[in-house]
């Protein structure tokens, strides 16, 4: 179960503002039932002082989607457009008491829709004031503006915030290398701007896609304390997932002579194990992903030959990152 | 209020009588069943009377069958990664688009890290396995395939008997995930072609952290977790004897239960899923409806979202679980219903409803009493509901 916050339980348990204002004069619907969240605002602005005088809303999503669209209505009621204007989702999930870091897109929702919601009352077309940039997760139709508000306003650092705020890369991450580059990018313009620090801003290529998408698969529902509290910490050591690359070199760019040299390499640190046994083994080709040795001294009919060779491979697959099959050959 | 407990899939409460079986192997018998003394002797018995007991459930031929494991992830990743090593020629593993994160997750790393082909065959509507996908998949470079007896979401059971008939003459290993099948269906492994089979001890009412995998005499296995002797060197580290005892008596106690628990817990099942269907609109039940499990009920509520229902269940205190995205951790509904094509408005809102033999007649009563009120509440707040027998709202967010 999620580490929800009393406020939140309190406002999922009895949202206030539930339901459809007939009286509405600003409509702001965001989200997508393919997402999980969908959440239409409803707004009465009365047109001469420019106030909201009620709102209420619909939501279909969980229990801090409905929560976030309560607090949001809390929030606005009473206030003049250009006061709510300035309301960040930043407000939204500091008046819930925080929200979780995997359910900061929410709060993202309920901005949105106030965006939307207003933008509709003035007869403007939000989304194109919106798409100012192209689609970057198709999974869940975040674009690009979307994640570069959702950087500048929370200041995230990481591949794995974006994806909390803004569900972008929570599906099958092909988007993963256009969300570090609009990351290292806005990142840049803030540190120019001493947003935040130097050495806080996202290198491209930091993150190790695969450990992240084993993340978003398997999320563990434990919050990091300080995002409860409403602020990104940034002083917090950087998780597990934002760990530079290890050494290993990316199979795909390498050239068959870099790659032979590699083994070549990798097979002769065997070695000295292997005739420390009194054995010993030689490269003998290279054809794509098979690597062809062969064994000698006392490995030659061992019955646990094929442990060493297994052994073998799976130091290699170490070593240089490939998926190779060792075979022997006589 | 007496709590009512219907997430038995996840898991299930150990029986009294298993805990009073386990005890004594924490306290006056805990020696090393490795041990030549009689410390040691006395419990070497006790778990050559629970690998019985386990035989007699599955239906193994031999008792020396039977591994002792961790566990149902365990006995997964043991199964499919010595079949890869047993089999070094053959570099393709099948299995279906709808396996526990046991089997999948191990199964997309092979593919990324070792180069191993992976088929995933998909299934229909239902949930039932394309069989033509899976014969097509088959071939000389596959060296094992890995089907779940009973899809833990749906309870859909697939014919593993038949599958590995399959398999058998493609010359692959047939490894089948059982976890949620053993102790609610009865189970003959000597009578199929099945070589390996996993089980987990919580899911049949004995602790965590126990469970065993099935490995026909006569399948070459390799071990993938080295050190001692234990488990005829098939599973090295001393024993978790009260565990193993705990499994063996909670198998016998299965055996004793099965007919109840195709009876009597079906009989509360159904009475549930009618129940609900009847009183709440625009609902479906997902799995197959003829081939399912006997516990296992997994209803879709259209246009909301899984966590609102089971955030409201818990205050009542009924607690169940769901497919929807924002309950497991992960961003998307469950892949289980997406592989079935379940549509996001009901794949999102799907709960499941799994019972045991610890259930009656009041905890179908509760759920029957509380949901259709939930559902409602829930409906008036969502933005896509529009009446009962009515389409669904046009609503056309901005991201849609």
């Amino acid at each position: 179960m999620w580490d929800y916050s009393d406020k939140v339980k309190e406002y999922f348990f009895n949202p206030k503002n539930a339901g459809v204002l007939e009286a509405a004069n600003a409509v702001g619907e965001v989200g997508a039932i393919s997402c999980g969240d969908a959440l239409k605002l409803m707004m009465s602005i009365d047109p001469d002082t420019d106030t909201i005088t009620a709102a209420k809303f619909q939501t279909f999503g969980c229990g801090s989607a409905i929560a976030s669209s309560s607090a949001l209505t809390e929030l606005i009621t009473g206030k003049t457009l250009e006061d709510a204007l300035r309301i960040t989702n930043q407000d939204i999930a500091d008046f819930l008491g925080g929200l979780p870091p995997e359910k900061m897109h929410c709060s993202v929702m309920g901005y949105e829709a106030l965006q939307a919601a207003i933008a509709n009352y003035r007869g403007e077309e939000w989304a194109d004031d919106h798409e100012e940039g192209a689609l970057v997760c198709k999974c869940f139709g975040v674009d690009e503006g979307m994640i570069e508000r959702a950087v500048r306003v929370n200041k995230l650092t990481t591949v794995e915030q974006v994806t909390n705020y803004t569900k972008a890369g929570g599906g099958c991450l092909t988007c993963f290398e256009t969300i570090e580059e609009v990351l290292a990018r806005v990142n840049a313009t803030m540190v120019g701007e001493s947003l935040i620090a130097a050495e806080e801003a996202y290198k491209a290529g930091s993150t190790d896609k695969y450990a992240l998408k084993i993340k978003t698969r398997a999320k563990t529902a434990v919050p990091e304390p300080a995002v409860v509290s409403g602020q990104m910490d940034r002083t917090l050591p950087p998780a597990a997932v934002q760990s530079p690359r290890p050494e290993a070199p990316a199979g795909r760019q390498m050239t068959t002579l870099k790659r032979i040299r590699l083994i070549e390499t990798a097979i002769d640190g065997m070695r000295s194990t292997l005739r420390a046994d009194g054995g010993d083994c030689e490269l003998i080709d290279v054809d794509g992903d098979h690597v062809y040795v062969k064994l000698s001294g006392a490995c030659t009919g061992c019955q646990l030959a094929s442990v060493t060779i297994n052994g073998m491979r799976q130091k290699l697959v170490e070593a240089t990152g490939l998926a190779l099959r060792v075979l022997p050959v006589s | 209020m007496r709590p009512v407990y219907l997430d038995n899939n996840a898991t299930t409460r150990v029986d009294p009588d298993v805990v009073q079986a386990m005890l004594p192997f924490f306290t006056d018998h805990f020696g090393n069943p490795s041990s030549i003394h009689a410390f040691g002797a006395s419990v070497g018995a006790a778990v050559k009377t629970a690998r019985r007991q386990l035989q007699a459930l599955i239906g193994a031929e031999f008792d020396h069958e039977v591994v002792f494991t961790s566990g149902g992830t365990e006995s997964d990743n043991a199964a499919i990664l010595s079949a890869l090593e047993v089999m070094p020629d053959r570099t393709e593993i099948v299995t279906s688009a709808v396996e526990h994160p046991a089997v999948l997750s191990l199964c997309a790393d092979l593919e990324k890290r070792r180069g191993i082909t992976v088929h995933r065959i998909p299934v229909d509507r239902h949930g039932r396995l394309d069989l033509e996908a899976y014969r097509a998949a088959l071939s000389s470079r596959v060296a094992i395939v890995s089907i779940m007896w009973a899809n833990n979401e749906t309870g859909t059971i697939f014919p593993v008997a038949e599958l590995a008939e399959l398999a058998k003459e493609a010359g692959a290993l047939f490894h089948t995930d059982a976890v949620q099948a053993v102790g609610k269906l009865p189970i003959d492994l000597r009578s199929t072609a099945i070589d390996m089979l996993s089980l987990s001890g919580h899911k049949l009412h004995a602790p965590k952290g126990i469970g065993a995998l099935y490995v026909k005499r006569g399948v070459r296995f390799r071990s993938q977790i080295k050190g001692g002797h234990q488990e005829r060197a098939r599973r090295a580290g001393t024993e978790n004897t009260p565990g193993i005892v705990g499994l063996g008596k909670a198998a016998e106690l299965a055996m004793k239960f099965m007919d109840d628990e195709n009876t009597r817990v079906k009989t509360l099942r159904d009475r549930l899923e009618k129940g609900l269907l009847q009183a709440i609109p625009n609902a479906f039940v997902t799995g197959d409806p003829r081939e399912r499990l006997p516990n296992t009920a997994n209803i879709a509520f259209e246009y909301i979202e899984g966590e609102g229902m089971l955030l409201l269940l818990n205050r009542e205190g009924i607690a169940c679980s769901s497919g929807s995205a924002c309950t497991s951790g992960s961003l998307e509904p469950s892949h289980v219903l997406r592989a079935m094509d379940i549509p996001y408005t009901a794949a999102h809102g799907a709960i499941r409803f799994s019972f045991s033999r610890d259930n009656c007649e009041d905890d179908v009563d509760r759920v029957l009493e509380v949901m259709p009120g939930i559902v409602e509440k829930l409906r008036e707040l969502s933005p896509f509901w529009a009446g009962v027998g009515e389409a669904p709202k046009t609503f056309n967010p901005v991201y849609a």
